[in-house]
């Protein structure tokens, strides 16, 4: 009997006899082939006390360097917003944090509100018709959009996605086309930023393959993209216009439901969710009501009860893989409900007003931010795009930026992402980030740190630890 | 919770009308965004402390209004998540014997070392150097995983069961092809979750249902018939989700290896045989875990889950990336382009970053408070809960409620409702309602499909042996009502924040967000 079970002794001989059998052993023997019977138990170590289990996993914390341990820049995907301590109250909240999907909406109707709150809250903010309440995160929310798209248009078997995609995005959407039988074409860009004119040539040529023009805004290197133009020049070929948007920067950027984007998708992380190694935290997806039964996942409404009260339940469920099986718009089946809470209790904490502040705030700083790196000798714009809350700067030619971001850590400062990672034609390149938790003097000691990392790097220092990044990939 | 408290729930039958209602059911459902008053906030922003400097943003950018978020202060806005919060049933507060859904206890450790700084503020692309206790975790937890499964290549990466199936099939596509062969079409089980047959259609292949036997299991006979050089794997639950034990698993490896095709484990049932039998030694190729059943990761009201997937030798080169690697020196990397061995010729990733970390470190969690004798032990209890349950709820209403197969069960069961339908007048579903009334989530209802009036029950092995009987009395006490009126039960629920919900009106006329 572990802490966590409850059958003593006596109580097991008074089952095992309403059962009718002298032992456990009885009823496995009688279901189990002996063949596939493991024989010796499990090689794993004994079981440990709470205390003990704690200070384990205490000790495998501190061998993390998190953002309460050095001032921090990186983004790229995912945010170090301050996360309100209403939040971590409310999702601590056993009546959140433990029951199951709402399957009984009578006994569920605080989660299947907070989905419909949710719902409206996502609509808001694309400025789409509808909103589901969920999907796993960001790049699959983009791989579950171009299904839709072949759900939409299953003759056209091609999408056309922009080079400043996030490459988690753009890799998850090839994986899945495996399976969905299309292919991916990349859009180039030019000047940091989607190349609206070699879109046009794309189109021009073949656009009738074309189930879906798949950007993101602000796109991965920071930089606003011209969403009409884009929507307007897939939707002169028939195709739709998908948008993966940081939701943050749609409190100050026009919606994209009102640039004629037909889904739009995203990862929902800064919402009030915590930054944890990647997950789990929230997928947004939200479409114009001409694509409402082909959206993937569960859906909130509003109904009555037997006695005309006002309620909700998970609804037009004919598109699920409960009902629909092998012609599901989608096979997802839990998604992230207690996360998706957290974006709506997030929002509503940041408020009409808030919303705003914090993106006028994000584009000052993050103004500063640029300026004062570009002062820096030999440090360039990536780009010259406008931005909202993260940008790319190039490093001084022959430095290598995972020594100098190696360099910066030792220092206690995380400069941000070494875009080389991802792209060969970025190498060179920066992706810094801010958030509100970021001030001018944080943005002033980058500055000094980077600096000196790049004096430092020329002059033959290098980082005890190494360059920052996988062991493997720099020896390669 | 005592027996006593959970069947002190009022149960008699409350008129209907609203002089009647309970407190909750007399609040009015409103919305956050009907609530609150411009002005309010809840938000300071903090002071701007660069210069300021106009048109940054060009004014075709700019959002025209803004997003009609509510304006509310912190206390409205903490008293209204925490009013809607308790008109929720949840695993703390009561039984929850959802079959197929494993509603075990969420240990409240959990939740408190993945709050830990170095866990919670990580960000996932913190150089691996500097996140070594977080590569750690995950490589023990692969190892744990794959000691469990009995298979030796772990990927965490999948966020949930149905997207583990997806990851299993795009390996298994991937497998196929480099050996220059095109197949289309998986094989699965008509007591499949429906997840199963969705992942089939989108990773590309067709799906061939093969039919069950009566003793429960997969239909031998059937499955050859089927089982042709087309077919690129069969998917199966194993216990399946009548909770039968497949008792030919061994001559079906069999079949399906024959063909060259792989198995696939939908491991969704794996509490009924952690430390008892391993999807590896029963010849599957594939498995997925369901972190937020068998290992205990809260549920949240619909996720985060969790739905790692392990593998055998010749599919784990195809494996997502990123991948965990323990070097030389005894410290962990993490790789997108690993030359040999897991990930060498992988299919990509299937989302952003590692994957859900969160639940890593509470599963992880688990393992560690268990250890193999208490994740073994856990197996055992929760399979003698349901033998337990299953033969007080046959002694007491066996004649209205049989089981659909076979004679005992794993770690769950389903009873039936026809014989209930025909002879009391009430269906399953309003048993189901009316447990509501007496403080208990029902069990499953209407899954698995090829089971008529389907009931599946799964008590798990945190519950007391109490609650067991107090659950088997309740559902007794229902059909004895129901046979003096089945009005009763047929008009059910009458206790909960609201009475039964008009489902088709909902989806006929939907209204899916608060108009502004
Ligand atoms: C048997 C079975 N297979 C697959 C799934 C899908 O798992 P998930 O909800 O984690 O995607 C479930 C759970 O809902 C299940 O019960």
């Amino acid at each position: 009997m572990s802490r966590y079970t409850a059958v003593t002794d006596t109580d097991r001989a008074a089952m095992l006899d309403a059962i009718g059998v002298g032992s456990l052993e009885e009823i496995f023997e009688a279901q189990i082939p002996a063949g596939v019977r493991l024989q010796g138990g499990l090689d794993l170590p004994d079981g440990l006390p709470e205390q003990d289990v704690y200070a384990h996993l205490l000790e495998l914390s501190k061998k993390n360097t998190s953002a309460e341990d050095e001032i921090t820049f990186l983004g790229a995907g995912m945010y170090d917003h301050y996360i309100p301590a209403a939040i971590d109250m409310l999702l601590g909240r056993s009546e959140f944090l433990t029951p199951y999907t709402p399957y009984q909406p009578e006994v569920s109707q605080g989660g299947l509100q907070v989905m419909f709150e949710y719902q409206t809250a996502i609509c808001e903010l694309t400025g789409l018709d509808v909103s589901n309440a969920s999907v796993y995160e960001g790049p699959s929310a983009v791989a579950a959009a171009g299904y839709l798209a072949k759900l939409a248009s299953p003759k056209r078997p091609r999408y056309l996605v922009s080079g400043a995609l996030h490459p988690d995005s753009r890799q998850t959407l090839e994986t899945l086309s495996v399976g969905y039988g299309t292919e991916v074409v990349e859009i180039p860009l030019k000047d940091g930023v989607t190349d609206v004119d070699a879109l046009r040539e794309l189109l021009a040529d073949g656009g009738d393959q074309v189930s879906a023009v798949i950007f993101q805004q602000p796109n991965f290197l920071g930089a606003i993209e011209d969403v009409q133009a884009i929507s307007d020049l897939a939707h002169e070929q028939g195709a739709l216009s998908i948008c993966q948007a940081d939701p943050i920067a749609l409190g100050v950027l026009e919606a994209p439901g009102n640039q004629g984007v037909d889904v739009c998708v995203g990862e929902g992380q800064a919402l009030g969710n915590r930054l944890d190694f990647g997950g789990p935290s929230f997928g947004f997806f939200a479409a114009t009501n001409a694509h409402i039964r082909r959206m993937p996942g569960r859906i909130a409404g509003e109904t009555t009860d037997a006695d005309g009260r006002r309620g909700f339940v998970l609804t037009l469920q004919t598109r699920e893989q409960h009902i629909r099986r092998e012609k599901a718009t989608s096979n997802i089946c839990t998604s992230q409900a207690l996360n998706a809470l957290a974006g709506v209790v997030y929002l509503s904490w940041l408020g009409r007003d808030g919303l705003v502040e914090l993106g006028e705030l994000l584009i000052q700083r993050t103004h500063y931010a640029r300026e004062t790196l570009t002062a820096i000798e030999g440090v360039t714009a990536l780009h010259g795009q406008p931005v909202v809350r993260e940008f790319a700067i190039s490093l001084p030619d022959g430095v290598d930026v995972g020594e100098v971001i190696a360099l910066a850590q030792d220092r206690g400062v995380n400069p941000g992402f070494d875009l080389g990672r991802v792209r060969d034609d970025w190498k060179g390149g920066l992706l810094v980030a801010l958030t509100e938790q970021r001030s001018r003097s944080d943005i002033d000691r980058l500055a000094e740190v980077l600096d000196e990392s790049i004096r430092a790097y020329q002059g033959g220092e290098r980082s005890p630890l190494g360059r920052s990044g996988s062991t493997q990939e720099v020896a390669a | 919770m005592s027996a006593v408290d959970q069947t002190v729930v009022a149960y008699e039958r409350p008129p209907a009308d609203a002089s009647s209602a309970t407190p909750m059911q007399r609040e009015r459902a409103v919305t956050i965004f009907e609530k609150g008053q411009e002005g309010r906030r809840a938000f300071e922003a903090p002071a701007l402390d660069v210069p300021e400097v106009e048109g940054l943003i060009p004014a075709s950018a700019r959002r025209a209004e803004p997003a009609r978020l509510p304006n509310v202060s912190e206390p409205e806005l903490v008293r209204h998540y925490v009013r809607l919060s308790r008109r929720n049933f949840d695993l703390d507060s009561g039984f929850y014997p959802l079959g197929s859904c494993t509603m075990k206890h969420n240990p409240r450790l959990h939740e408190r070392v993945t709050a830990l700084s170095g866990h919670a503020r990580l960000h996932p692309l913190q150089d691996p150097k500097r996140a070594q206790g977080a590569l750690e975790l995950m490589y023990n937890l692969e190892r744990s995983l794959g000691e469990v499964a009995g298979l030796p290549h772990v990927c965490l990466q999948p966020s949930a069961g149905s997207h583990g199936e997806l990851a299993g099939l795009l390996v298994t596509r991937a497998y196929h092809e480099a050996r220059g062969d095109h197949r289309t079409k998986v094989l699965a089980p008509d007591t499949a979750h429906g997840t199963n047959p969705a992942t089939v259609t989108i990773a590309g292949y067709e799906v061939v249902p093969v039919k069950t036997s009566p003793d429960g299991g997969v239909d031998v006979e059937d499955l050859r018939a089927k089982a042709d050089s087309q077919v690129a794997c069969l998917m199966l639950t194993n216990p399946n989700t009548l909770g039968v034990f497949d008792p030919n698993i061994e001559e079906i490896a069999k079949i399906v290896h024959g063909v060259e095709a792989t198995l696939y484990n939908d491991g969704a049932n794996l509490n009924a045989v952690m430390g008892i039998s391993r999807p590896g030694d029963m010849g599957f190729d594939i498995v997925h875990y369901n972190l937020h059943k068998s290992f205990t990761q809260p549920h949240g009201g619909g996720g985060p889950g969790s739905g790692p997937i392990a593998v055998s030798d010749r599919i784990a080169p195809y494996l997502p990336v990123p991948v965990i690697q323990k070097l030389a020196d005894g410290t962990f990397d993490l790789t997108s382009t690993p030359t040999d061995g897991p990930g060498s010729k992988t299919i990509g990733k299937l989302r952003g970053f590692q994957g859900n970390y969160g639940c890593f470190v509470r599963s992880y969690a688990y393992i560690c408070s268990l250890g193999g004798p208490g994740l073994q032990d856990a197996s055992e209890t929760a399979v003698l809960n349901a033998n337990y349950l299953l033969a007080r709820l046959q002694e007491l209403v066996g004649d209205r409620l049989p089981l659909a197969f076979g004679e005992r069960c794993m770690h769950e069961f389903v009873l039936s409702g026809t014989v209930m339908k025909r002879e009391v007048g009430i269906r399953i579903l309003d048993l189901a309602k009316r447990l509501l009334d007496h403080g208990f989530h029902p069990p499953t209802v209407y899954f698995p499909l090829l089971v008529d009036e389907a009931l599946l029950i799964e008590p798990t092995e945190t519950e007391t042996k109490e609650t067991l009987d107090a659950f088997a009395e309740a559902v007794a006490d229902i059909i004895r009502e129901a046979e003096e009126d089945p009005s009763i039960a047929q008009s059910a629920p009458y206790t909960t924040p609201v009475r039964r919900l008009d489902e088709a009106t909902a989806a006929k006329r939907p209204v899916l967000r608060q108009p502004l």
